[in-house]
């Protein structure tokens, strides 16, 4: 999957547009409660946790394991080359992403569950940037 | 257990139709009540969805009701068990007297479906999902299959058996769309083209026009009908996350809770269940779904596939009919469920009838593992 292909730009919304202005600069945020210090992905405007509405940010060092995956063979839209990997990654402060796993052969045996993977970026034309997750180390 | 019977159950035309959602929806609704000895003027509840916008005015209106309860959530092909649930506690409330839960889809014929899902803009998926492209809903349970292989070392030939088991029914069953197509191998679903790994072509539903209704009532008038009063003995319910990140483990399946709930109602176990009708969007749905109820031991549902136990003469007898993998999945699966279901209590399958069946379970998933229904239906004795 090539970003000078998919066309695709994602929306953004006054709840989610902290994180991604954080990502024009690679940085990636969670969502964080400040009552229970609870964190959260995607952007919710209430805890998950305890119900209270007052949401901060904070920031995520990058680092997870991937939870599970799949190499995809068949593009949902124009402009997505396939094969791709689509993975669940656990971030280290808890939530788990939806993310496509990047420098990385997109076949089953390249990836395992519980590979351990750090932050990259995709950059979207628009100067925003997708968090996407490589192997660690390596791979 | 509840003072409620399902009376009636039909399919609507089935397969690539040409025809529309209404009159199918219509061929359905009049079919279960034909079956059941009642007529449209007998009616006073409607439970359906994907009519159209306002699905149960649309219905009401094209067969002429003015119905005194309805139902159309809308929480994938699951619904249909829910619409039972709800049915009964309106009938046992008095608010309606004689349900109809309906369903059908021209899908294959309109050529709708589309790999990537609906998109809704202003929902979180349009920001944290879809730029990653997953398949909706393929790539999640793709993902839950991958998990499932890894946690308990087992292959993806144990998912093929899943596929292999549904068509040897559906051999049996001259309504199947693969009535004809002659045995499944491993081998040939194994081979078949991958489309979000570890899930082939083969380890997915159909996609076909079809659908069906059942009707329910009271047991006290299903009994002064001319057909079998199959008797509703049960009936659970878990509706759980709808984004792909969402659940912090996709294994933990909420048809635990639903079959749970289901269970004690009935007053009975999983042992109970003679024959069960499970959703098989993909070959990993009924496997997740037959560990949370009950049926098999976690990691066991994969080696009870592989050892034949689900398919004719086996232990354990699943999706009768063919299931949504080789009879019929327009889309919303869950009300052709409760038809075999009904079916096989009423001693009506033929060659593939289970000998003696007396507990059916049909329970329904919908979306990404996000709706799961559970209904246990049994003889009247």
């Amino acid at each position: 999957m090539t970003p000078e292909t998919d066309t695709y730009l994602p929306p953004s919304d006054e709840l989610s547009a902290p994180w991604w202005d954080a990502t024009r600069e690679h940085r990636l945020l969670l969502q964080q409660c400040t009552a229970c210090g609870h964190r959260q992905h995607h952007p919710r405007y209430v805890c998950t946790r305890c119900g209270a509405t007052d949401l901060g940010w904070t920031p995520s060092a990058g680092n997870g394991v991937v939870d599970t995956f799949t190499v995809v063979h068949r593009a949902p839209r124009a402009g997505v080359e396939t094969p791709y990997l689509v993975a669940r990654v656990r971030l280290d402060e808890g939530p788990v992403l939806l993310t496509n796993l990047v420098e990385v052969e997109p076949r089953d045996d390249a990836v395992s569950i519980g590979t351990r993977v750090t932050l990259s970026w995709r950059d979207l034309p628009d100067g925003r940037a997708l968090p996407v997750f490589a192997p660690e180390g390596d791979a | 257990m509840t003072g409620i019977a399902l009376v009636g159950a039909a399919e609507c035309d089935l397969g690539k139709t040409g025809r529309s959602v209404l009159e199918l929806q219509v061929q359905a609704v009049t079919r279960a009540l034909a079956d059941a000895g009642l007529t449209l003027a007998d009616v006073d509840g409607l439970a359906t969805n994907a009519v159209g916008r306002f699905s149960t005015t649309e219905l009401a209106d094209q067969v002429g009701l003015r119905p005194a309860w309805v139902d159309s959530s809308f929480v994938g092909g699951s619904a249909f068990e829910a619409y039972v649930a709800r049915a009964a506690q309106a009938i046992t409330a008095g608010q309606a007297s004689v349900v109809v839960v309906s369903f059908a889809s021209n899908q294959r014929s309109a050529k709708s479906r589309s790999l990537g899902g609906l998109l809704e803009d202003h929902l979180p998926a349009a920001q944290f999902e879809t730029p990653y492209a997953p398949l909706y809903p393929l790539s999640y349970y793709a993902m839950a299959a991958q998990a499932y292989l890894h946690r308990y070392g087992l292959g993806r030939e144990h998912l093929a058996h899943v596929a292999v088991s549904a068509r040897d029914w559906a051999l049996r069953n001259p309504k199947a769309f693969r009535y004809g197509a002659g045995p499944l191998t491993v081998d040939d679903v194994l081979g078949s083209d991958m489309v979000s790994s570890p899930l082939t072509v083969a380890d997915c539903c159909l996609v076909t026009d079809g659908g069906g209704a059942v009707v329910v009532t009271s047991l006290e008038r299903a009994r002064d009908l001319a057909k079998p009063a199959v008797r509703l003995l049960g009936y659970g319910e878990c509706t759980d996350h709808t984004n792909m990140s969402t659940l912090d483990d996709v294994l933990d399946v909420g048809a635990a809770r639903a079959g749970r709930a289901a269970f004690a109602r009935a007053g009975l176990t999983p042992a109970d269940v003679d024959v069960a009708q499970v959703y098989d969007s993909f070959t990993i749905t009924p496997l997740l779904s037959l560990e949370a109820l009950g049926l098999a031991e976690p990691g066991q549902a994969g080696v009870l596939a592989a050892l034949g136990e689900f398919g004719p003469g086996g232990s354990r007898p699943l999706n009768t009919a063919g299931g949504g993998l080789s009879y019929c999945h327009p889309g919303q699966y869950g009300v052709l469920l409760l038809v075999e279901a009904v079916r096989q209590l009423r001693g009506e399958c033929g060659d593939r009838q289970v000998a003696g069946a007396e507990v059916a379970l049909a329970h329904g998933t919908g979306g990404i593992l996000s709706h799961h229904a559970t209904v246990l239906l049994g003889v009247d004795r």
